[in-house]
Order: C-alpha cells, then structure tokens, then sequence
C-alpha cells in the first residue's frame, strides 16, 4: 500500500508497480477484495492526495477533483453550481457509501446503476487523465463506453463539467424508499445558452444513453427567449420519445408480427417516460 | 427563583430516584443492552481459541448435479491445509434432519441444491481454507433442475423419499355448500429470507474425552447436539453446545449445516477450528419462508356471511423435509384464517424442488395464507358492495367457535374487538391537511415521487398464528432456579434469540421471590433441555417452568420461618429482601432466613398435549393461538409503482403485558418484517440458482421504508393455561402485515396485487383508473 500525497506521485507509484490498483473511497474496490473476488498485488491509496479533493473555476467550466466525495457534491454550495450532480451525489446509497465514495470513483468503476454517470454524460463532461506521458482529455461517454480506457499508470485527476447556469434535475427511480439501486433514472440538463436540452437515461444499459432527437425535438419547442413553459401534452410526448428511444420495440422478423416487450420491460419503459417528462417538467417550471 | 431552581433539579433527578423497575409488568431493560449497542458483546464471531484453525465450506455451484468425482489432492497438498473433510469422513449417521434424517452432511453422488455443502477444510489461515476449498477439483454431471413446485409431483424423484414430503387434505362440513356468491383468486408468495444481521459463525474445540465442544448461535441447542453427535458417532453427552449471544434470529439459526463439519474438522485435527460464513454463503446455507402458490375459492351467502371455502395451497419446501411438515400444517389449518366457516376443503401440498432450502420463519405457514385469504376478503366486499371491515365483522372467530380441524378454539379469540380498535384508530393526515409536515414521498427523499401522481390507499387484515409446537409435540421445558447470598440465578437452556427471554426470567423471579439481583446463565446443553426458540414457547413454557422453579425456592426459603411462627407460607411475603408476615408481627431479611444456606429448585413445565392432524386434515393440533388486526395506510406512486407505507396501526392481542417496553419492540420489529415481506424482500432465483445473495440485491426495510407503528390496543385478556396468561408476540404481526399492506395498496391503485412481494409492475394504476 503506497500513499501518494500528489497526483503526479500518484502517477509515478503506479508507473513502477503496473500490478498495483489505484484506490480512493474503496466502497466498490473493497467490497469485490472481501468478496475474494479481486486480490490486488499492491494498493495505491488516493486519500492523501489534496489537489483533486476540491474544486477550481475555468473559463465557464468546474474543474471538480476526481476525490470529491459524493457528501461533498451533497452540499449546497455545490448543488448551486451543478444542481443535478448534487442530487445525484445525494441519491446515492446511504450516509457511510456517500461519505468514502468519490466521483472518480464512480466514473471508473462504471456500474450501470452509478448514479452521477447519466447526470456527467447529460453533461458532456470531459475527463482530465494524467499519465506518465503527461494529461490527456476525453469525454465522459468514450470512457463509459469502452472507446478509449485508461491506460498503465493512469489516473482520472479532475472532471471538467460546464457551469450552465440554468436548471438541471437528476431523478431516480429506485424498489424502496431508503437507499438502493436505481431501476431507471433520468438526468434533464438545459443549455439556455445553446438552446439545448440535454438528457441522458441511468441504469436501463451498461452505460447511461442518450436521446438525441428527442432533445433536438423538445428544444425546438421551447421558448428561449420567453417563459420556457411547455404544456403537459408536450412533456408527455417528451417523455415517450425518450423512453421509446431507450427501450425501443423489438423488430419483427420478415412477415411476422413484432414480438411484445415483455411485461418487466414496459414497465421499464414506462418508468423511463414518467421519469423524463416529471425531469423536464421540473426543469421547466 | 430558587425555587424554581429547586423544582428543576427535582425533575431531572426524579426518574433517577425511583426504584429500578422490576418484577412482572415492568419495562425491565435487557441485561446486554448497553454492551450490545456498544459494540462490546461478543458474539461467536469475536471467538478465539490458541491453536485455532479456520474452516471453509465448498458449495455447489449447481442445483441439481450428479458427483462424477471428487479429487482433493490439490486441497490436501496447499501448505497450511490441516483437514479436507467429506462424505466419506463422517464417522456417524450421513444424514441428518429436524423431523426425518433426508438431509446429508456432505453431498454424496447427488446435489440437490445451489450452495449443498459438498466438502470443508480447515486451514491455518481464513484465506488459506478458502482457496483449499476452492482447490477442490469436483466433475459434476449438471442435471436439469426441477424448479416449478407444480411440476415436482410429476417429475423424477429427487430423493429416495419421493418429492412429496407431506399431504394434507382438509374436509370440513358439506362438499356441496355454495354460497350466492363466489370469488376467485391465485395468489404466489415469495421467497423472505430470514437475513440475520451476524451470519452464521461457530467455533468448535475439541475435547480430551473424544467429545467436542461447539460455541454458535443456536436456537435449539439440544436438537443441534443430538443431531451433530448422531453424525460425528458420538453418544450426544460427548457433544456439547454452548449457546454464544444470538445475533438476530427470526428462524432457526446456526443450524447443523454449520455445526457438523466444523465439529468434523475439529474432531479430525484434534485442534480448535473457526467457521465466519460470509454473506453469500449464509444466503446459500440458512433455510428460508416457504414460496407458495394458493389458489382460493371463498362462497358467500348474499350477506356476507362465509359458506365455504375452497382452496389448495402448494409449499415448496427446497430439497430436504426440514421444518416443511409444520408448516404445512400451519397452512392448512389457518387457510380460512380468524373466521367462522361452516364448510372447508383445503388441500395442502409440501414438495422438494431444487430450490433454495425452506424452513422455520417465524410465522410460517400462516402468513401465506393469510395474505391469501384477506385478499379474498377484499373481494368478496367488493362483489357485495360491504365495506372490508364490515364483511370481516360479519364473520369473526370467537371463544367457542370450530377451527375448519375441528378444534375448539379455547383460548381468548377477542377478534372482533382487535378489527373494531383499529379501524375506530384516527387515519392520518394527509399532506394537504398538514402541509408544514415534511412529507415522505414513495421513493424517498431524493426520490422521484411526485405528489400529484401519489395516491392514498387504506387496508385492513386480520391473522392467526399457533403458539408453541403442534400436532402432538412434546413442549417440555426445564429450569432451575438457585438463590445464595441474597442474589438469585437462573438456569435454564432456553435461548434469548432477541425475543427477550433472559429478561423475563429475571422479572419472573424477582416477582416470585421478591430478589431484585438476578442474573440467568448462559445457555448449553450440559443443562436439561428447554427446546427450540419458536413460536413464543419460551415466554410459555420455560417462563412456567422458571416460575414454578422459583415458587419451590420460595417455600424451602419461608418453610423454616412459617413452621416457627405457626403460620403458612401464603401469609408471608418477599419484598426488596425483606420477610414481613400478613399482620406486620414477623419481619426479617432474606440474608437472614437464609442463614448462609443455598438454596435450589428444579421444576418443569408441560403444556397440554396436542394431537396430530388426521387423514382429513381434523384434530386438535394447537396449544393456543394468537390473533392480531392491522390497518395499513400506503401511499403509492401510481406511475412508477413505488409504494410507501405510511402507518401501520395495531391491535393485538397478548394475553398479558409481562413488559411493555420489550412488547412494543417485539411488535414493531415483526411488522417491520412483514412490510419487507410486502414489498422488497424476495430472494430471487433463476433455474435454481440464487441470483443476489447480498444486501444490495435482497433489499431490507430501511428505517425510511418502516412505517409509523402505533399499537392502538394491546387487548389484555389472560390465556387460562398460559402460565402467566401472556401469549406470543412476535409472531402475529409479521403474518398479518403484508396481507395489510397488499389490501392497502389495492385500495390505491384498483390493482387485484396477487402477488408478494409487490411489484412495481403491480402498483402501477390500471390504464382506465385514475
């Protein structure tokens, strides 16, 4: 176990030990080591590390520390920066989970329920890696889905996220009223500046999904300029465009008639739609 | 202002001045409260011998799978690996089981279910004997699994014994009633896990006489030893179990299944061996409630008044017979539930599947067919435009009336008083009326619930459990009690699995004896028997047997005195170590009467005896019975189909209060049980296979998912043959909750909820309500 205090030592102790495994909050790492499921050679332990903890200001953007710990996103000074991502941070498992947890963390661990994932890909955000040849950016979405990983000896050090100034919801839809896995959850960002709306589903995939057209669609519809208000039949159709998107019907083979979804999976859907059209509706309000 | 001041501190040192709270009645707290919340109490787990070597079982990885063979070299020759241990090595009986012996130690060339212990090490290191038993190189051939219990009957036999372990057909009255109306229903209930928050742990040493030593969590440790001896060849005083503190049990815990290989290996090694299950492996090895599959009948007459009902109940009691054979009995006999019926017919099924293990749950048997019957309740209001308390009025159980077996029930049935107080209990108030109250929506405080789219709904269920073993069970249980220097001591091998038995022990002998200072020992089988901590037996029996045993302590200690005096012992009494006679003249100290000498007192006690169910279902199968009432108030997320209780209001019905601090928790912990088995909690399979043996997969109630408990009314009214006339507590709600829940949640959404736990799916209101 090396415990680095910069991210820079950080890079370096996993350079000189590939076998080693970076840890942060270890509330996933951990849990798979008890398990017996993962039997790391070395730990690189995170926790010391300040510059990523915090956050700093960049041209419009946050610069968010990959160990800020989903307490912290929890706050109120950061849910006025970035609303959905707080509200994310603070659905997400209970006290102790929330406390060791962080937003790295739950970007490379990449679970389909993590609840921050559809709230970073709605985002567009982009993440600062450092390696032993120096720091390099990707989008959230390439990492999430497989089209670039991180490297030997790289880290996520910081997430840059747009500060958009506007209301963004982030809803979860989960089989109790404590803690628990989300089923579906939807994150509704709007982009008032670039006249966009953007939404990204949880937990349906393996990666959060986005539905394009149907944030094209409903962006078109809105009223920059004016009250942003839409009516409740819009909302509704927002909703099943993005559900439909998302859990979309199977296709019939040559000349048969399409096989239904299966009952789980309509309920899904409808969750998925119900969930998408309260997240705009309250963004809109 | 002094006075003022003088008056405060009066009422901060008040509750402090007043003597302790003892004797029958009081809230006496548990003498290990503090060290258990404290986190000091050491449980089986905090176990350490010198020399100690840690044990780790190898499961199947299938549910249904023929042994080719077995190969352990690769185990045997791991450096640290002291003993690999399997069918082959146990020396005594290769089965076992609490009602027939179907059950073995280790697999031998058949598996029968997904985690069936196959073989277990012991190593000098905890990760040591995983990887040794992970090392065991087993060829299986995978043979299909039998799943659906519907098909058991039909499909090749699973186990010598055929795979139906019990039938039971009930005829009561006319076959040929019918009533003006009829209502329908098939109703499945899930698989509740009894989730203990300790996994099952146990330390077993071995002993210079050839016998072994266990220290585990049992409930019934005197079962545990006779079944571990019959398997290790030993004669059961060679065996000994010591009960260590339980850490959570709503079932049998600790069961032989953890017991006999560790004692195995601690016999083969001559060393003290350990066993910490994980998580997964106690999902895998612990027996679970009964999945079951009920389909119903219920003819009513153009009032509302039961004719007949009509109904087959199907458990799927896993592999091996266990606990099945009761349950059943307790399905069957209360499949028309705290009702008057004229005429039944109830067939009840038990079969093996390649499923998980079922056994004891608290309120097994009973709650599947409670959810059941209140359903048809609901529906039969509905077809005759009654209101669901109105229709369960019209047909209430009573002192006097026939159980569909025949039985007379005896014991206080006060029902329709129990229906009356919750339903009389103010509803609460809805967020409208009461907005600065934070409201909880379904889905919680993050969650998505949004008000609009939140209906209300309210439901009623009653439920009926049996106290004590059935069907011709001997209930004997014995305690002693010993006083010396003024402090008295209890003995007796009953188990306090968190129902609180230690305590009442303590209250029972400082009411009889009138000694504040007692303490109860702790628990092994070197101590006569007391039986298994099931069905509320302990309160009954072990406390009778405690009370008589103290009652005898008592006349040895007031005999010397009375025949000095010339009085009885009736005109003297105890109190705070004082001996006063009737009239004032006699008074002296316990220490005093004493005179130094010890004194000792052993009594029994056996309830009456019962009978088993005959070949029609008929006898008198119960000791006693309990009944409980509860209204429950959801709110559901008709959209999403996510549903929160919001109250459960109850009336039960106990006998008598023995400790009302202890009572409340009892009843609180059970609903909270029941709303788990209502929505959340369903451990799931597929083909067999358990799919998510974790916290996160099998979902608990969180303090924000229990509702608000209000016990409205504790109806006082003594069971005559009860020994202190109280009757079991723990039990009834968990049977009467989900049932609750589901008629509440039907009330919301105008959904027919057939199915527990409830599905979102099933919450979700139907396309043409509103």
């Amino acid at each position: 176990m090396m415990l680095p205090a910069s991210l820079d030592e950080a890079v370096a102790a996993l350079s000189a030990m590939p076998a080693a495994v970076p840890v942060a909050g270890g509330t996933d790492l951990m849990a798979a080591v008890n398990k017996g499921q993962l039997r790391p050679a070395g730990l690189v332990g995170l926790g010391r590390i300040n510059e990523t903890r915090g956050w700093q200001y960049q041209d419009g953007n946050a610069l968010l520390g990959a160990g800020l710990t989903h307490a912290r996103m929890g706050r109120p000074d950061f849910a006025a920066l970035i609303p959905a991502l707080a509200a994310s941070a603070r659905a997400a498992g209970p006290p102790q989970i929330r406390n060791a947890g962080t937003l790295g963390g739950n970007i490379v661990t990449a679970s389909p329920t993590g609840d921050t994932l559809p709230v970073l890909a709605a985002l567009e955000a982009e993440l600062l890696i450092s390696g032993p040849t120096g720091t390099r950016e990707i989008p959230v979405s390439h990492l999430l889905a497989g089209r670039e990983i991180l490297g030997p000896g790289e880290l996520i050090g910081f997430v840059r996220v747009p500060l958009l100034h506007a209301p963004q919801v982030f809803l979860k839809a989960t089989g109790r009223t404590g803690p628990g896995r989300a089923t579906a959850s939807v994150a509704v960002v709007l982009d008032p500046a670039r006249r966009g709306v953007r939404c990204a589903v949880g937990a349906i995939a393996p990666m959060p999904l986005r539905p394009l057209e149907a944030e094209r669609w409903i962006a078109s519809l809105i009223d920059w300029d004016g009250e942003r208000g839409l009516a409740a039949e819009a909302l509704t159709a927002f909703g099943e465009y993005v559900a439909a998107a998302c859990i979309p019907d199977p296709v019939a083979a040559d000349g048969q008639e399409p096989p239904a979804l299966p009952p789980a999976v309509l309920h899904l859907r409808r969750t998925v739609a119900a969930l998408a059209r309260r997240a705009l509706g309250r963004a809109l309000s | 202002m002094s006075n003022d001041a003088a008056t405060a501190t009066m009422a901060v040192d008040g509750p402090q001045q007043e003597p302790s709270a003892h004797g029958l009645g009081a809230s006496l707290p548990a003498a290990d409260a503090r060290a258990k919340t404290e986190g000091t109490f050491p449980y089986a787990s905090d176990l350490w011998a010198e020399g100690l070597l840690w044990a780790a079982i190898l499961r199947s990885p299938h549910p249904h799978a023929r042994i080719v063979s077995v190969d352990t070299t690769a185990a045997t020759e791991m450096p640290g690996v002291r003993a690999v241990v399997m069918h082959a090595d146990v020396p005594g009986d290769p089965a076992y089981g609490r009602t027939v012996a179907d059950r073995p130690v280790f697999a031998t060339d058949l598996v029968r279910h997904h985690g069936e212990a196959i073989a277990a090490v012991a190593a000098d290191h905890p990760d040591t004997a995983r990887l040794a038993a992970a090392a065991i190189a087993v060829e299986y051939e995978v043979l299909d699994p039998v799943t659906d219990p519907e098909k058991a009957f039909a499909a090749e036999p699973l186990h010598p014994d055929g795979n139906l372990i019990r039938h039971i057909p009930l005829r009561y009255g006319d076959p040929d009633a019918t009533g003006d109306v009829v209502v329908e229903g098939l109703y499945r209930i899930g698989r509740q896990d009894p989730a203990p928050i300790g996994a099952e742990a146990g330390l077993a040493v071995p002993r210079p006489d050839g016998g072994v030593e266990i220290y585990t969590a049992s409930t019934d440790p005197h079962t545990d030893r006779d079944l571990a001896a019959a398997c290790f060849g030993l004669a059961p005083e060679q065996v000994k179990v010591v009960v260590t503190g339980v850490p959570g049990a709503t079932g049998d815990r600790d069961d032989p299944g953890f017991q006999i290989p560790l004692g195995l290996l601690a016999l083969r090694t001559g060393c003290p061996v350990k066993l910490a299950a994980t998580r997964e492996e106690s999902f895998l090895g612990h027996a679970h409630r009964h999945p079951t599959l009920l389909r119903y009948r219920h003819h009513a007459d153009a009032e509302g008044r039961l004719v007949k009902v009509e109904a087959q109940i199907l458990l799927d009691a896993g592999a091996y017979a266990d606990a099945s054979s009761e349950s059943l009995a307790a399905a069957v006999a209360f499949a028309c539930g705290p009702y008057v019926v004229p005429h039944a017919f109830v067939e009840g099924w038990a079969v093996r599947t390649n499923n998980p293990p079922s056994g004891h749950v608290r309120g097994e048997g009973a709650m599947q067919v409670c959810a059941a019957y209140e359903t048809q309740m609901d529906k039969l209001a509905a077809k005759l435009g009654l209101e669901p308390t109105d229709i369960r009025m019209r047909n209430v159980l009573a002192t006097g009336d026939l159980l569909p077996t025949g039985q007379t029930v005896t014991c206080p049935a006060p029902v329709a008083e129990l229906l009356t107080a919750v339903r009389d209990f103010p509803l609460p108030s809805l967020p409208k009326d009461a907005p600065e109250d934070d409201w909880l929506l379904p889905g919680g405080p993050e969650g998505a619930g949004e008000p609009g789219a939140v209906r209300r709904g309210v439901g009623y269920a009653l439920g009926m459990v049996h106290m004590l073993g059935a069907e011709g069970t001997d209930e004997v249980s014995t305690a002693t009690v010993k006083v010396q220097d003024g402090v008295a001591t209890v003995i007796c091998a009953a188990v306090d699995t968190g129902q609180g038995f230690a305590t009442l022990a303590r209250q029972i002998v400082q009411e009889t004896l009138g000694i504040d200072e007692v303490h109860v020992a702790s628990v092994d089988t070197d101590q006569p028997p007391a039986g298994p901590a099931t069905h509320g037996r302990h309160t009954w029996v072990s406390g009778g047997a405690v009370e008589r045993a103290a009652k005898m302590v008592r006349t040895q200690l007031l005999q010397p005195l009375a025949h000095k005096f010339g009085m009885s012992t009736e005109l003297l009494q105890i109190t705070d170590g004082k001996i006063t006679s009737y009239d004032g003249v006699l008074s002296t100290t316990v220490t005093e009467a004493m005179d130094g000498k010890e004194l000792w007192a052993t009594a029994q006690c056996r309830p009456h005896p019962t009978e088993p169910l005959d070949d029609a279902g008929q006898g008198d199968a119960f000791v006693g019975l309990a009944f409980c009432a509860i209204r429950a108030v959801v709110d559901v997320d008709i959209e999403l189909g996510s549903v929160r209780v919001v109250e459960m209001a109850v009336a039960q019905d106990v006998g008598r209060i023995l400790n009302p601090a202890q009572l409340a928790t009892r009843i609180e912990a059970g609903v909270t049980q029941g709303v788990g088995a209502a929505l959340t909690e369903n451990l799931r399979t597929a083909r067999g296979m358990i799919r998510h043996p974790d916290f996160t997969g099998y979902a608990l109630p969180t303090s924000l998912d229990a509702p608000d408990i209000r016990i409205v009314k504790l109806l006082e009214e003594r069971d005559v043959v009860a020994p202190f006339g109280a009757k079991a507590a723990s039990a009834v709600p968990v049977v009467t909750s989900p049932a609750a829940v589901a008629s509440a949640v039907r009330a919301a959404t105008g959904r027919p909820v057939n199915r527990l736990p409830i599905r979102p799916q099933a919450a979700v209101a139907a396309p043409n309500a509103t």
